[in-house]
């Protein structure tokens, strides 16, 4: 039987986490290959639509990388995240997906080997939960 | 459809090694809207740039993918490269598979398929690239530095030299910095007052510079070539145009307190000139040790003032000034000797840390230039030095090299070899680093001529005996234990950011390093300027050092500066917000969600976005619920294709998928 491979979308903000994945990299710190990154400019710039969509297109967790609280290079978009994101888990959780599947976490541009440590980390915890359940069209039919 | 070619860099190995190009280039040959890829050892390097020319032209592309390192590298590069063949620069993307997947993976089979997958990314959202213009708004060609050090004074007089106006803000009474305390400096012992006092007159004197003393900048507000800076000054409440420097307000002050520039080994008064060279030359009350004006407790001094300058009215003022550029050079203080509860210092007042040692070196120190020491003004004859105090010690107190101690260490032996012929230094070093002119010669020297015996090894207790110190160490290099009598003990401290700056540097949203000193754009290739566009750095401020190198820096940066000054316009990231008309119902969430005020609702009721103000954080993108508002090349639709192209297997394995829990 083959190793689950999980499939991690990971949005990491310019500033602060895509800097530290760069610093991860001139350090050659060591993490698995399963998270691909998309850069925005903040982390305030990415859309719950954007999380649910990436789950429906079955993406088996997702990774937000922001500033530290008060290191917001757009002074407050790392506080506007926070709020989304800890809404959007209790929205997950109705939806049947485990909240677990979405992180969110502060990696500043000094912080390469907490950055390696956190793909590492929810690589593995996303490895452990197992593929995202598929929805299945016909069994919410025939459940009403 | 856009005609788009991708370019696959080798970087020597560091990508080869763990990305199988070949591969790549065989997989994405077919890609849609892929015309034409390929693949080289060094794609930033000058035949690596014609090579993408030459593509472009042969194959009329209006796009293009490098597949390298990070886009801090070579984004600008590239993008100077595809303006040159008249592309515009928005029509390029970097695929980060370097620092990103090559680096950070061993697997080869792994790597190729995640470089695969950036790619692909990369090339999804420049199919959907707007081609853009920058946002152009006119330069304020006016500097301000903070902190008036010697890097601080060096940037501020080249700068004012070039013609723009310098505004200088420094938070102590005068300016002159740590470097004023010193009494000579290293390698060439020239008197530090004598080559730092004219520069401080010039400056005072220069009719482009302004000068803010007492002064800290509590909020910058705007962006390169536009920044608007409040700047808190506390009131000095002596008129410097009427006060004679006559120092009878000295004479009549009751109130003793130990002085800064003296690192507490002598007094001062409450109103006060911190040192007799200060720059402005006034006197300074300082209310935190006053015993009150308001109401009036003692009124001393104003009582002796004859020409009555003093007046206890003055109130703390702000200013507002518009600034383009601004310059850091906040300098350095010592790591606190408290912390090292081993080496007793604060105990026994015959341990110093190198500033105090070199306040006993100078003339214009307590005792006068005389090598005396603290307890009771005997002339040391034995004396110990501790090097990386507080440094290159990562269990407990700083892990970095402090840079300057082991020359100042050895200056300091020095100094007082010359002061007491038949003394004896000792100094405990880790390592002795000289890397600097003429700086390995200063220590064969020292040790030839001057008989400094340095010991290799550190310093495990000092405890006081009598009247001396008996410092305990051990010999690494014959792996026996040192005791020595010591009449005094100086500790080399390392450097840690100057106290205070966190919350500038907070304020100003600026980037540091694990130690909290300054992040330089760049650790080679942009080392005198910040991430954020507009800051530049020098001094001990990004890391220790020399003065030398202080200035060297301050110049450099200063550079800089006359160089963004000389633009007419600056322009600005054209990648920010817009808003479809159609689709926005004028809720106006978006004007509550940005944080610089770059949108409003116009008189039909439909919001929209100042470019100039708009910074691109995409805060209000996300916010908008009927999705009419829109960042530029980082839209919904470009977001949602870069998600599906990285799930895109995601169907064909489900099968396998299921087999597999």
């Amino acid at each position: 039987m083959k190793r689950f491979e999980p499939k991690i979308v990971c949005f990491l903000c310019k500033w602060c986490t895509y800097a530290g994945a760069d610093l991860a990299g001139t350090s050659r710190l060591k993490y698995p290959a399963n998270g691909i990154v998309i850069k925005t400019l903040c982390s305030s710039r990415i859309d719950s639509e954007h999380i649910l969509h990436a789950f429906a297109r079955g993406s088996d967790g997702i990774f937000i990388g922001g500033c530290h609280p008060g290191d917001c290079h757009y002074q407050t978009g790392n506080y506007k995240t926070k709020r989304r994101i800890v809404l959007l888990k209790r929205v997950l959780e109705q939806m049947g997906i485990n909240p677990d599947r979405l992180r969110l976490e502060w990696i500043s541009a000094s912080e390469g080997n907490k950055f390696a440590r956190q793909m590492t980390d929810f690589t593995e915890q996303i490895r452990a939960l197992g593929p995202i359940p598929k929805y299945d069209r016909k069994e919410d039919i025939s459940n009403g | 459809m856009k005609r788009i070619g991708v370019f696959i860099c080798h970087c020597g190995v560091n990508i080869k090694d763990t990305v199988d190009v070949e591969l790549l280039t065989e997989q994405l040959e077919n890609y849609p809207g892929v015309v034409h890829i390929e693949n080289y050892m060094f794609m930033c390097s000058d035949p690596g740039q014609n090579q993408i020319k030459a593509a472009i032209e042969e194959n009329k592309l209006d796009g293009v993918v490098i597949a390298a390192c990070s886009p801090t590298l070579h984004e600008s590069t590239f993008q100077n490269v595809i303006e040159e063949m008249g592309i515009n620069k928005y029509q390029l993307e970097i695929a980060n598979i370097r620092e990103q997947c090559s680096w950070v993976h061993n697997d080869k089979e792994e790597a190729t398929r995640k470089a695969n997958l950036i790619i692909k990314t990369a090339l999804e959202k420049l199919r959907l690239n707007e081609s853009l213009s920058p946002v152009s708004s006119p330069m304020t060609k006016r500097v301000m530095v903070i902190g008036g050090g010697i890097a601080g004074i060096q940037a501020a007089l080249d700068i004012a030299d070039g013609g723009y106006e310098v505004l200088l803000v420094e938070k102590k009474p005068s300016i002159g910095g740590h470097m004023i305390q010193l009494s000579e400096t290293f390698p060439t012992l020239d008197c530090s007052q004598c080559i730092l006092t004219p520069k401080m007159v010039q400056l005072a004197k220069h009719k482009n510079i302004k000068l803010y003393v007492n002064s800290e900048v509590e909020k910058v507000e705007g962006f390169v070539g536009n920044f608007t800076a409040k700047i808190n000054r506390k009131p000095q409440y002596v008129n410097p145009d009427i006060c004679t420097m006559c120092g009878d307000c000295i004479d009549n002050c009751p109130v003793v307190v130990p002085s800064e520039y003296d690192e507490g080994l002598s007094w001062r008064k409450a109103i006060y000139v911190p040192f007799p060279q200060a720059i402005p030359a006034t006197f300074t009350i300082d209310t935190e040790n006053c015993l009150g004006f308001d109401p009036i407790a003692c009124g001393e001094c104003r009582k002796a003032c004859k020409p009555e300058a003093i007046n206890y009215d003055k109130k703390p003022e702000t200013f507002e000034e518009k600034i383009g550029a601004i310059i850091l050079a906040t300098g350095y203080d010592l790591y606190p000797v408290e912390k090292m509860a081993e080496y007793g210092y604060g105990k026994f007042p015959d341990v110093l840390n190198g500033l105090q040692f070199e306040r006993i070196l100078s003339a214009t120190g307590p005792t006068g230039g005389k090598m005396l020491r603290p307890s009771d003004g005997k002339i040391p004859k034995e004396i110990v030095f501790i090097q990386c105090s507080g440094s290159r010690d990562p269990e407990r107190h700083n892990s970095y090299c402090s840079k300057i101690c082991c020359m100042y260490s050895l200056k300091h032996a020095k100094l007082y070899k010359h002061k007491v012929h038949d003394g004896q230094p000792y100094i405990f070093y880790i390592d002795i680093r000289s890397g600097g002119k003429r700086y390995e010669e200063f220590i064969q020297q020292a040790v030839s001529e001057d008989g400094v015996i340095y010991i290799r090894g550190k310093v495990a207790k000092i405890y006081k005996e009598d009247d001396k110190m008996i410092v305990h160490g051990m010999d690494t290099l014959t792996g026996k234990k040192i005791e020595i009598k010591a009449d005094l003990v100086v500790l080399a401290q390392s450097m840690i950011p100057s106290e205070g700056v966190n919350k500038l540097i907070q304020n100003l949203k600026l980037s540091t390093d694990e130690h909290g000193f300054l992040n330089e754009a760049h650790p080679k290739l942009r080392p005198l300027e910040s991430i954020q566009s507009g800051f530049y750095l020098t001094g001990a401020a990004q890391g220790p050092k020399d003065i030398p190198d202080s200035v060297a820096q301050a110049s450099g940066a200063a550079a800089k500066v006359l160089a963004l000054m000389s633009q007419q316009e600056i322009y600005h990231e054209p990648i920010i917000a817009w808003v479809d008309e159609e689709k926005c119902s004028g809720c106006g969430i978006c004007i509550s969600t940005c944080p610089y005020g770059a949108r409003a609702l116009n008189f039909d009721g439909i919001a929209e976005v100042n470019e100039v103000l708009c910074e691109g954080c995409g805060a209000c993108i996300s916010a908008c619920p009927s999705s009419a508002s829109q960042q530029r090349n980082l839209t919904d639709d470009q977001i949602n294709n870069m998600i599906d192209i990285i799930l895109q297997d995601n169907l064909e394995n489900s099968l396998e998928k299921e087999d597999m829990i």
